[in-house]
């Protein structure tokens, strides 16, 4: 953030305006966030306690893995089409395989993140547009995970629920995993060197190119965080639900799009922030799903008045960006 | 001396058989998934028109209804989460998925609600499950074809939607059916997913490559289309089975009004909603003997009633009943017995 005091730039000088943008851009997600809190506080009071931020936040906490997967992507100018119904397959073979055979569970989630990083290196190689793949790639995802679940069922396995479960003191788990995973992708794609390269496939490429950084181990790296990110989001909502189904994570494509954006990142240039992104998926779960319900709307209007929520908190999102230019 | 008091007031009540506790001050949600065909949307407004008249009877307080924006399955559990938080007392659930919603169902168990699920059930064992007896719904549509036609001939089956417990008890109940009935013989089967265009496609394709069919045996929503198939075909009309769908009595109608046409009808009531409200009022009134597993009757109608039925479901929509406390008192009393 860059530190001006305020009075030495003048209120008119475009800089200063680009410069308020900039830090109303990064506290955005942050304050929709808050107002979305007060809302929910002066609806049910009750939900603002430690049991209540259990039960509205856990399920955030998948949505916000997601959301980091997709920013990965996103990073590199591209987009993940296929990230909803690849976390159903993680669902699918943790609820199985990853209970039963350990071993084959362990070795297929870490070959799927292998097929992530070939996906990466394809797209680069062949100069193919990643929504053209990643949505074919959604089908294959689907279809194997009907393969290996063709009816809802299967189970978490012990130690997982166990991770999900546990109930630290004074923080509910859901805002103290979110701390974490904002904390741990901050520091390693905004605070390391490698990170910054990651960034700059994304915001210049040629200048990376003349530097001599390989573009194509970028994107696979990219692509390689996306699944691995995947894969934990898969992991935990199985660990939440106990139990899958073949089409559980296929909301997820859009909420995690959604969710990079209104995290304050941007489709081109390289520009996320992780911890936006964990505030933006938290955001939306809340909205979405609590404050709906807590708001009382008659049944006919509600499947609309959970889209008009959507569009009221991206739309100030978007506001804010169009100042900035 | 108290304790006694107490105590000899709670057998006076259990001895008159009233209700043990007040729900007057209960809340009771209603969680569903989906609301986006004809059925649901019949699910829905007998839901309203029962819950309505309960709310200002004060036989209970509250009775929400929440829809999800999507068919998702995280969705709906977030719902339910949330419902717990806002201290509902029973949610009533059409659930998106049997099985990974267990995970919401049992935190609600463990915060003390009563949960009922209906169509779409739960398995998690704490929950309460309204379930309509498919199987014997398929059975009895070859027990009544056998009375149309005695001498029997070749069926064409029309399948529901693929991997659903629905459609999977309902075949079941149809081949036992054929099997008690040998005269029976199932030559061709169809995919309908219970839709009359997707039925009418099925059956028109199969058509050319049959020998001649006396009867259809099928899962309801679909045996309109079939009449057309076999109108289009040119082919002689079968005994069809209806599933209670408006254009479908309407079609019956007026093949009697021409020929006599004789058929039977049947499929679950979207009613049923306000059966797995009754049963969850009646878990909160404090009954401790309502079995978590509840079958209860599909809803029938005869080549003499139909014709009642017909002018009450509106144009494109489902013949639905809708039940009341008695009703959901009988129910649990039948399964008890079982």
């Amino acid at each position: 953030m860059t530190a001006l005091a305020p009075g030495t730039v003048p209120r008119t000088s475009p800089r200063g305006s680009a410069a308020r943008a900039r830090m109303l851009r990064s506290l955005l997600p942050a304050l929709s966030l808050a107002l979305v809190l007060i809302a929910i506080a002066w609806l049910n009071p009750r939900a603002i306690s430690y049991f209540g931020f259990n039960l509205m936040l856990n399920l955030a906490i998948p949505i916000a893995l997601a959301t980091i997967a997709q920013m990965f992507v996103i990073a590199g100018n591209e987009l993940d089409l296929s990230i909803g119904t690849f976390v159903g397959f993680v669902g699918c073979v943790t609820a199985t395989w990853l209970r039963e055979a350990p071993l084959l569970g362990v070795l297929v989630l870490l070959g799927s993140i292998g097929v992530y990083a070939l996906l990466g290196a394809l797209i680069h190689l062949r100069n193919l547009p990643s929504i053209v793949v990643t949505l074919g790639m959604s089908f294959v995802w689907q279809g194997l995970a009907i393969l290996i679940l063709p009816k809802p069922g299967g189970k978490a396995p012990d130690w997982l629920l166990a991770i999900i479960s546990f109930k630290p003191p004074y923080i509910p788990f859901p805002i103290l995993a979110a701390l974490l995973i904002a904390a741990v992708v901050h520091f390693g794609l905004m605070r390391t060197s490698y990170g910054v390269i990651l960034r700059g496939s994304g915001g210049n490429a040629a200048a990376l190119r003349r530097a001599g950084w390989s573009l194509l181990r970028t994107k696979i790296v990219l692509f390689a965080l996306t699944g691995l990110f995947g894969v934990l989001s898969g992991m935990a909502l199985i660990g939440i639900t106990t139990s899958a189904d073949a089409n559980i994570g296929n909301g997820y494509t859009l909420l995690s799009i959604a969710g990079v954006i209104l995290g304050g990142g941007e489709f081109v240039g390289g520009r996320v922030s992780p911890i936006g992104a964990v505030i933006g998926a938290l955001t939306l779960a809340l909205a979405a799903s609590p404050l709906l319900t807590f708001m009382h709307i008659p049944p006919d209007w509600q499947v609309a008045a959970n889209g008009a929520i959507l569009i009221i908190v991206l739309a100030a999102r978007v506001l804010i960006s169009r100042r900035e230019r | 001396m108290k304790k006694l008091l107490v105590l000899s007031a709670f057998a006076a009540m259990l001895a008159s058989g009233t209700a043990l506790a007040d729900t007057s001050g209960k809340k009771i949600a209603f969680s569903n998934n989906y609301a986006g065909n004809s059925w649901r949307q019949a699910m829905l407004d007998s839901y309203a028109i029962v819950t309505k008249k309960a709310v200002e009877d004060k036989v209970v307080a509250a009775a929400d209804v929440f829809t999800t924006a999507d068919k998702e399955v995280p969705t709906q559990a977030a719902q339910v989460q949330n419902l717990i938080l806002q201290g509902y007392d029973a949610i009533v659930i059409n659930a998106a998925s049997p099985d990974a919603l267990n995970g919401a169902i049992k935190q609600a168990c463990d915060a003390g609600i009563v949960v009922v699920s209906f169509d779409g059930i739960v398995t998690e064992p704490c929950a309460y499950r309204v379930v309509v007896d498919f199987k014997d719904m398929g059975k009895q549509e070859v027990e009544q074809m056998a009375k149309f036609q005695p001498k029997g001939g070749n069926l064409l089956e029309i399948r529901g939607l693929a991997g659903t417990s629905i459609d999977d008890a309902i075949h079941a109940g149809i081949l036992e059916g054929v099997a008690a009935h040998p005269e029976f013989k199932i030559v061709g089967s169809v995919t309908g997913d219970w839709d009359q265009t997707t039925a009418q496609k099925a059956v028109a394709t199969i058509l050319p490559s049959l020998p001649e069919i006396v009867g259809v045996v099928d899962q309801g929503g679909d045996g309109y289309g079939a009449a057309q198939a076999f109108a289009a075909a040119g082919k002689p009309r079968p005994t069809i089975i209806m599933g209670n769908r408006q254009d479908e009595l309407k079609w019956w109608k007026e093949q009697k009004d021409k020929d006599g046409y004789q058929t039977w009808s049947a499929s679950i009531a979207p009613g049923v909603s306000t059966l797995a409200f009754w049963v969850a009022q009646q878990v909160l009134d404090g009954r401790k003997d309502v079995p978590h597993d509840l079958l209860v009757p599909y809803l029938a109608f005869t080549q003499d009633d139909f014709e009642a039925a017909l002018p009450k479901i509106k144009e494109g929509g489902v013949a639905t009943h809708e039940y009341t406390q008695e009703d959901a008192i009988a129910a649990i009393k039948a399964n008890i017995k079982q």
